[in-house]
């Protein structure tokens, strides 16, 4: 089978790889790129475990043909952290004990960092209706809200500062 | 059409693990060379937090920061044997299993500081910020760095522990069938309250307040978290899920999970939470842990909070509105029992 190059911003790193006609996104960023933090749940869009950023905006990664982002931003849980520097998203989640096994969380923070991105000031039903697509099998949903709201309230502060 | 009200309650004593034919469960623990301790299980961390929990019981057992410990599960190669994370047991047999390995290991390590500082190991204490140090005297001290040292450099000894905990099995009396099949309960009181709607027998929960008795909450924003997660779950089983749902005819089983009915972030209901602490007398620290039982009383509570909303009793799992509706029509209407 004949390979195209796609070259994509992974995180703020220039990426190139080869990708196979038909590779989704998902399979490009975990096993090619190398970036674990995007998960394979139900590989037909009904889970919200592989949500990344394109350009912005949410996408399920597992949904999304590889060749598609040429030339595009995208964004996963991985570019959260500043290092050892944990993103407000991220400290909200582990203080608020908003995940139990994790496996939906890096879906649950790129749904909540563009919700955030494009809405400071998110009511409770926003944020309900913006991880409406994510599933979590643990927490009861009522922590990942709180910690979202939390987030929220601690951007809206260091902006203002 | 009519919404009507509903209060439903239900409690629960709920054992933890299974001694039907022996339930053990192992530990070891090891000091590295410069200090800090390894405790390894074969046990698994579906979630719930056992590896914080066993952290916290080896760091206590051992004297320790709980900084200075680490916890390697999930490996029945390199770990100790253990019969597994269900039946709510992790707490309880994992926990004894830890206490036990650090006892020894924590023994090897102030027979070691007590070979460095020239004194009896029973005259020694730990401060728990990572120093040894003589009983009444804390200027006679060493760390435990360098009491790991000198062990495995010096006086070539290893600070390490092995642990089992095992509840034997029970076997049934002939003459009366009488056995012991649990030793330790765990116990909860729920009450639901919710809404039906008598023309689409739609059910909207609206809050639930509980009570938990789960021995010494080892580590009480885990214990919270486990009731909020596992009453969503109950939730989840007496409203919506099944794989079946008109068994033995598979034609409309869920394919996927966009068909595999759950409740959705917007279906959250509001969860008031008392934990009661009463340590038990064969549990690590006093703790038991909620486990399994954070969804099991949900169920019989929300049936019969419907029961008491529209008078009909299912005792079918899903409760659906199609079940709801066909016991307002076999009754010839709704009839509310009048709880609230």
């Amino acid at each position: 089978m004949t390979k195209s190059p796609v070259q994509f911003t992974l995180n703020g790193t220039e990426t190139g790889v080869f990708v196979n006609g038909g590779a989704n996104l998902l399979d490009v960023i975990r096993r090619e790129a190398g970036d674990l933090a995007p998960k394979l749940g139900c590989a037909q869009g009904g889970c919200g475990a592989c949500t990344v950023m394109i350009d912005g905006e949410t996408h399920l990664a597992c949904l999304t043909l590889a060749e598609t982002v040429e030339g595009k931003r995208v964004e996963t849980a991985t570019s959260l952290a500043n290092g050892p520097q944990l993103h407000p998203l991220q400290k909200a989640f582990v203080e608020g004990f908003a995940a139990q096994c994790g496996f939906c969380t890096p879906g649950m923070l790129m749904a909540a960092k563009a919700l955030l991105d494009a809405n400071p000031s998110p009511t409770r039903e926003q944020v309900t209706e913006a991880i409406a697509g994510n599933i979590c099998r643990c927490t009861g949903y009522e922590p990942i809200i709180n910690a979202i709201l939390t987030a929220a309230a601690e951007l809206r502060g260091r902006i203002s500062a | 059409m009519t919404v009507h009200k509903g209060r439903g309650f239900a409690c629960i004593n709920y054992p933890i693990g299974m001694n039907l034919g022996g339930d053990p469960s192992q530990a070891l623990v090891h000091a590295t060379p410069d200090g800090k301790f390894m405790v390894t299980l074969s046990a698994i961390d579906l979630g719930q937090g056992m590896k914080s929990v066993t952290r916290q019981i080896a760091a206590e057992a051992l004297g320790v920061p709980i900084a200075d410990v680490y916890v390697d599960t999930a490996d029945s190669d390199t770990g100790p044997h253990d019969m597994g994370s269900f039946a709510s047991r992790g707490t309880h047999r994992m926990g004894n299993a830890v206490i036990r390995a650090a006892t020894e290991a924590r023994r090897a390590m102030l027979d070691a500081a007590a070979d460095e500082l020239e004194v009896n190991a029973s005259d020694l204490e730990t401060d728990g910020h990572g120093n040894i140090q003589v009983k009444g005297a804390p200027s006679r001290a060493i760390t435990i760095e360098d009491t790991a040292i000198a062990a495995q450099f010096k006086q070539g000894r290893t600070l390490s522990g092995r642990g089992i905990f095992l509840i034997p099995p029970s076997e049934a009396d002939p003459n009366t069938g009488e056995m012991s099949p649990v030793t330790c309960f765990a116990h909860a009181a729920l009450v639901v309250d919710l809404e039906v709607d008598d023309e689409t027998g739609e059910v909207t929960v609206i809050e639930i307040n509980s009570a938990y008795e789960v021995g010494r909450a080892l580590n009480e924003k885990l214990v919270e978290q486990q009731l909020i997660g596992g009453a969503w779950m109950g939730i989840s089983h007496a409203l919506y899920e099944t794989t079946e749902p008109y068994y033995p005819d598979r034609s409309h089983a869920p394919g996927d999970f966009v068909e595999y009915l759950q409740p959705s972030p917007g279906d959250v209901a509001t969860h008031n939470i008392a934990v009661l602490e009463r340590p038990a007398e064969d549990a690590p620290y006093g703790g038991k842990g909620p486990g399994e039982m954070c969804a099991n009383p949900v169920l019989p509570a929300v049936a019969n909070a419907i029961y008491d909303a529209v008078g009909v009793r299912c005792d079918r799992l899903p409760i659906t509105p199609e079940k709801i509706l066909r016991g307002i029509q076999n009754n010839g209407g709704a009839q509310p029992k009048g709880a609230l």
